[in-house]
């Protein structure tokens, strides 16, 4: 029975971890190596304006998130944007630009002292006979509120049936008036927007440090490549194949074979079916 | 002469001299020659001498070791990037791999250096280029993610699972013989792979390999399996970085996980946009530069990470050239304004 | 014209997402046949080009290449056997000159084995027996033609590059996708007796085309695809008076509508 309860808790945060990056390579094909950078960096910023300007806890982590949001529209506006479609030297720009984030927070202040954000809720609780703390539950209901906001947003609203239209299409929805540079951007701020609200959700279960930016961009990949680049519906399956693996893993062989988990799921998936679980280009050879 | 940009425009005009250097008339005579071989002479010639320019400053000598370890990684990222269209983020992981297998063979088999950096070499680049082997048929992005991810996930199983050393690393491996061969087997190995590489991108295979990155399409329809193409070059690329990784190891005379480190994955990266991608030449020229200025900023702890991924950034969105082609443009041509 | 079948497509289908490209397509070619395919757009017939090749999986149904069965198959295996192909859309390696882009090809497996060549280097003989086959296949050897780079090749000799390509193969089939499109009526010209030519030397063609005069005059049969479903193969006579073809590209008069 712990082992279903932790496996939920498991696959929420993997699956939180996953979203943004999964939503900003389905539209706008571009593998978001700074998504661990603005990870962390959330984490930061709530802190900084938790404590520095005593912000009450819930405007510090709005404040946050949406500011993360504009950090990435901004990234991708003022640099990516200059090199769009040039699949090179896009991959390893945001790949520079994560890495000067992450090392120049590690350098700059994520050093030394303890960054400690507050948990939502303290105590714990117990469910179905396995005592959970309130934090992962909220970890749990936040996911799922968050995914099925996203949902309503892309099925529903001008701007999210634009995005859903660029990510099947790009040059079809170009034809019909999107303007493909401007969804690129919003696709960003979402993705960014996605890693914050995973930041403050997650990282009140430990402490705020640079490493935990390079390994929630580890698992974000491992969700994705076994999910399919882009699927969303995809990365939340995968999230809840690897998260349960992993939790099984922990049980019975120990706490630090949960990497081995993620490396042999993305190495299954690269060779029995490449495209993952839900991948949209399904064959290689369509694309001729 | 007032300059208005309005009705001018820059013309661009090949040196007399370079026409005269055509294929088989580059022979023709004394300044012809001269003109071809100067750049490449002035390498070949710098690299040679200079243990001997820096004989009495160890330091240097031992930073002129580094940059050639550094040069052959940025070598293996241009290779793989610009002739076959494979993005290796993770340039590290061939390092980690070749250093540890040296240290390896050095420790547990008791061969001597010598003979463990060409075993390594090769048993190294095998063993990198089966683990890349899954996602050479998929998309260029797919290389792209899984190179990233090697390096990352290696150094935690190492650490995690406490083998080959854990953190402490591989302690006790023996060094070169002497200063001299240090410094030789690595700048000659330099020099060979560049040099070689640059043959090979002129030979039939390496069309095949530039075809592989053009269309892919078009090299299948021509009955040539592009997966066997690409582990080729995977394998001759990971094959430069597990010799640089071996030349590490018994250099430092210690294998641990700092090999996984990121400045071996970035500071190549930087290398090469810096030095200009395609030449094979800028990216040594983009060490040269960039590793004197990483030691300069060792004090600063890991921001000199951050200082080399700002400045690939500002070179990929701005300049994306780089100065070896910048270099050569102005060494071939010569610009005037012309009106118009 | 013997009767010998080198070719047998036994109902393929395809679907992409929800749409059906190709619906139990199956003909036979015969050695030293010229077989056009043509069809409105978006009827499937370059998907049926892919689907043959390899470079794209067949649904349901099984291809043959003489009694040897080769649906599925790896493109590079299948172009290994002497199945060859063009491009719609023609992309040679730009920043090579046209010589060196048949390089590609002479490199393979298969032109190893039919030619017998060993080694080659920069100036070895896979470059004088690529310039052989450009000299074959149009382009005036003694000119710089085949030195030019090929992004600054025209139309009509980029479309016998593609050409090249497959002949560097000595193919048994080739599989031409729209070679006739783009050229102009001087460039038509010279292809139509390459073409015969190619015939003559005992490949199969299949040809997809629009053009229709240019391709009655070098196929000797012809079928009819539309939305996929196969209309009618025969001559090219049988093949333009029936009701059904004429529908197809001209619509019908009938004021009641379908589905």
């Amino acid at each position: 029975m712990e082992i279903i309860i932790y496996g939920v808790v498991n696959s929420a945060s993997l699956a939180l971890m996953a979203l943004g990056f999964t939503l900003v390579y389905g539209i706008s094909r571009l593998p978001n190596f700074a998504h661990g950078a603005l990870y962390v960096l959330t984490g930061f910023a709530t802190w900084l304006l938790l404590n520095r300007l005593g912000l009450p806890y819930i405007l510090a982590l709005t404040g946050a998130t949406v500011l993360i949001g504009l950090v990435g529209a901004a990234m991708y506006r003022f640099i990516l944007i200059r090199i769009r479609g040039m699949a090179i030297s896009e991959i390893i720009a945001s790949y520079a630009i994560g890495l000067a984030l992450l090392e120049g927070m590690r350098w700059g202040g994520l050093k030394g002292a303890t960054f400690i954000l507050p948990a939502f809720a303290e105590g714990s609780v117990s469910v179905l006979g396995v005592s959970v703390d309130w934090q992962r539950l909220i970890l749990i209901g936040v996911g799922a509120v968050l995914v099925g906001l996203l949902f309503l947003f892309v099925h529903f609203t001008r701007v999210g049936l634009a995005l859903k239209g660029m990510a099947q299409d790009e040059r079809a929805a170009m034809t019909l008036g999107i303007d493909s540079d401007q969804m690129a951007v919003v696709a960003m701020a979402l993705g960014a927007f996605f890693a914050g609200a995973a930041a403050v959700v997650l990282l009140p279960l430990g402490n705020i440090v640079v490493e935990s930016g390079y390994n929630v961009l580890i698992m974000a990949v491992a969700v994705c490549i076994v999910g399919g680049l882009g699927s969303w519906t995809g990365a939340i399956l995968a999230s809840f194949l690897i998260g349960f693996a992993q939790i099984l893993t922990v049980v019975h062989l120990g706490a630090h074979y949960q990497v081995v988990v993620a490396l042999l799921a993305i190495i299954i998936t690269l060779i029995l079916r490449p495209s993952g679980l839900f991948g949209r280009q399904k064959e290689l050879e369509e694309r001729v | 002469m007032k300059r208005r940009r309005g009705t001018m425009r820059r013309e661009r005009l090949d040196r007399g001299i370079k026409v005269r250097t055509d294929s088989v008339y580059a022979v023709s005579g004394w300044p012809e020659m001269a003109y071809l071989a100067l750049p490449r002479l002035v390498l070949i010639l710098g690299l040679l001498a200079a243990p001997f320019i820096f004989y009495f400053n160890p330091y240097w000598q031992r930073v002129l070791s580094i940059i050639c370890i550094y040069a052959l990684l940025a070598m293996s990222f241009d290779f793989l990037a610009h002739f076959v269209g494979l993005v290796s983020l993770g340039g590290a992981f061939f390092v980690g791999v070749g250093g540890y297998t040296a240290a390896l063979l050095n420790t547990e088999l008791g061969l001597p250096p010598l003979l463990t950096i060409p075993l390594a070499t090769l048993i190294g680049a095998g063993l990198c280029t089966l683990l890349l082997l899954p996602c050479l048929p998929l998309r260029g992005v797919y290389f792209a993610i899984v190179s990233l991810m090697f390096p990352l996930l290696a150094s935690r199983i190492i650490e995690a699972l406490n083998i080959l050393g854990g953190t402490d690393g591989i302690l006790g491996v023996d060094g070169f013989a002497s200063k001299w061969v240090e410094q030789y087997v690595l700048i000659l190995a330099v020099l060979l792979v560049l040099f070689g590489l640059r043959r090979l991108a002129g030979e039939d295979i390496g069309l095949v390999l530039r075809g592989v990155k053009d269309n892919d399409q078009a090299v299948k329809a021509s009955g040539l399996n592009i997966t066997t193409y690409k582990a080729i070059a995977v394998f001759i690329a990971s094959a430069m970085g597990c010799l640089a990784g071996a030349c590490l190891v018994h250099l430092y005379m210690w294998s641990g996980i700092s090999q996984f480190a990121l400045d071996f994955s970035i500071l190549p990266i930087a290398a090469t946009v810096i030095g200009g991608v395609g030449s094979l030449v800028g990216p040594v020229l983009g060490c040269l530069i960039l590793v004197p200025i990483s030691e300069l900023l060792r004090d600063f702890g890991t921001l000199r990470i951050a200082v080399y991924a700002v400045i690939l950034t500002a070179f990929i969105v701005f300049r994306s050239e780089g100065l070896m082609l910048y270099g050569s443009r102005k060494y071939h041509q010569f610009e005037r304004w012309v009106e118009f | 014209m013997s009767q010998e079948i080198v070719l047998r497509v036994e109902e393929v289908s395809k679907a992409f997402g929800g749409v059906q490209a190709l619906s139990l397509v199956s003909f036979s070619l015969r050695r030293g046949d010229v077989l056009g395919i043509i069809g409105p757009n978006g009827s499937g017939k370059t998907t049926l080009v892919n689907c043959i090749t390899g470079f794209v999986k067949i649904d349901s149904g099984r291809v043959f290449f003489k009694d040897r069965e080769i649906t599925n198959r790896p493109p590079h295996k299948i172009a290994d056997l002497g199945v060859t192909r063009t491009f719609q859309v023609t992309r040679p390696y730009y920043s090579l000159p046209a010589y060196k882009n048949l390089v590609v090809p002479l490199f393979s497996p298969r032109a190893r084995r039919t030619g017998g060549w060993r080694g080659g280097g920069r100036l070895g003989s896979r470059d004088t027996v690529s310039v052989d086959i450009l000299e074959e296949i149009g382009f005036e050897r003694d000119s710089f033609v085949p030195y030019k780079m090929a992004s600054s090749l025209p139309t009509g000799y980029l479309k016998r590059l593609e050409l090249a390509r497959c002949l560097a193969l000595r193919p048994e089939i080739i599989l031409c996708d729209e070679v006739f499109s783009g050229l102009s009526m001087s460039e038509m010209a010279s292809m139509i007796p390459l073409i015969e030519r190619l015939q003559m030397d005992g490949i199969t063609l299949i040809m997809i085309e629009h053009r229709l005069r240019e391709l009655f005059r070098v196929a000797n049969r012809v079928m009819v695809l539309n939305f996929g479903l196969k209309l009618i193969e025969g001559t090219s006579e049988e093949v333009m008076d029936d009701p059904a073809v004429k529908e197809a590209y001209f619509g019908s008069e009938e004021v009641f509508s379908y589905v």
